[in-house]
């Protein structure tokens, strides 16, 4: 008779294993953001680029279905963009409002009705065509201003540049995407990002 | 490891307390360590996943009055204008649309691979042999109509990229031929 080695045990303790598999799944599920609902759901085309956009220093303009909105990155700087919108606008905002204003997503009100956003709650607030989209025509153009304030709020409070990123539905007519490219270079911003999806390189 | 503390339990019978019979002493976990690697596979894929792409796009200044001094001419020979119209139409010409180059004359294509991207890579190979300077390359002038939408710009700036034209810019400005172009046949 061949000599055998003596056989493993059937069965192999897992409790180690089972130990690890845990403690990375706590780690990512820390980490792990939550998603924020988007007021404006769009659907992005695909390219093949694959530069990942910044967690801060950030602004989101989103364009679909022929309306605008804005989001913001950062507590802080949201809270002074406000300020100074409300300065320009002759709106005061209380610091409450402005504390919601912070956590809230994207808004797509015109200034005067962003109070009455502001109070809704979430669920409403997130419910399709509510909001109207934010005024961008030249003799109201309150995107500009939004950009512009938000810019002086990044500078003011992170010292640096904002970056801004067009979020823009694919089936979005180029002369909405352009009249949003114009009020940006009409501020001397000539370079910004086109957010997109991902796509496979030979498709 | 796994093994559960059974105690004393079993054996002694008629101590006074009657207990259920335990089963075995360790517990199989290979079913949990399946389902914890599942789990951190989908947090995984989805943190790194979730972040959106982004395609960074540079314009030039924007000049209410151009200076004639600086605009510099180029070489037509260098150029192919792509016109971008509604229903993923894309007419692409080389050269001055009156004069085009050879082969250049005004043609459809599509968009992605097998369309407008080997007509791109043959006409960059064609300029560089044309002008024998890497750092003349081809100069892509992007024409979107009105009538365009958004994923066909992104989808040509997507072939300049895969494509690595050297020079490309959106004009949108439009000649009259050039809407004929796009509007007729």
């Amino acid at each position: 008779m061949a000599v055998k080695a003596s056989k493993k045990a059937a069965s192999i303790d897992m409790t180690a294993m089972c130990d690890v598999a845990f403690l990375l799944l706590t780690f990512f599920i820390l980490t792990a953001t939550a998603k924020i609902p988007e007021p404006l759901p769009v659907d992005t085309p695909a390219s093949t680029v694959q530069t990942k956009l910044p967690d801060t220093d950030l602004a989101t303009i989103t364009v679909g279905k022929g309306k605008v909105f804005f989001d913001l990155k950062g507590r802080e700087v949201r809270k002074r963009a406000l300020e100074l919108m409300g300065q320009k606008y002759q709106v005061t905002f209380t610091e409450e409002e402005a504390a919601k204003f912070a956590l809230m997503e994207g808004i797509g009100v015109p200034i005067t009705s962003l109070k009455q956003l502001i109070a809704m709650s979430s669920s409403d607030r997130g419910k399709a065509n509510l909001q109207p989209g934010i005024p961008k025509d030249s003799l109201d153009n309150q995107l500009a201003q939004w950009i512009q304030n938000a810019r002086i709020a990044n500078h003011e409070i992170q010292d640096k540049e904002l970056q801004i990123a067009i979020k823009g539905d694919a089936k979005e007519e180029y002369p909405a995407i352009k009249k949003v490219m114009d009020i940006l270079q009409d501020q001397k911003i000539n370079s910004f990002n086109l957010v997109t999806g991902l796509r496979a390189k030979d498709k | 490891m796994a093994e559960l503390n059974t105690g004393d339990g079993g054996g002694k019978k008629g101590s006074g307390k009657v207990r259920s019979k335990k089963s075995g002493s360790k517990v199989d976990l290979t079913a949990m360590v399946d389902l914890a690697f599942l789990l951190i596979t989908f947090f995984m894929l989805t943190t790194t996943l979730s972040k959106p792409q982004s395609m960074s796009l540079g314009l030039p200044d924007k000049e209410d009055k151009p200076d004639p001094k600086n605009q510099v001419k180029v070489d037509e020979n260098r150029t192919m204008t792509i016109l971008l119209g509604d229903n993923n139409k894309l007419v692409r010409y080389v050269g001055l649309l009156a004069t085009p180059v050879k082969g250049g004359t005004p043609k459809d294509f599509s968009y992605g691979k097998g369309g407008i991207r080997e007509e791109l890579l043959l006409r960059k190979k064609l300029v560089l042999e044309y002008t024998g300077n890497k750092d003349k390359g081809m100069i892509v002038i992007i024409k979107p109509s009105k009538k365009s939408n958004y994923r066909n710009l992104v989808d040509i700036l997507d072939e300049m990229a895969i494509v690595d034209v050297p020079t490309y810019a959106i004009v949108n400005d439009y000649t009259p031929e050039e809407k004929k172009l796009l509007e007729g046949k």
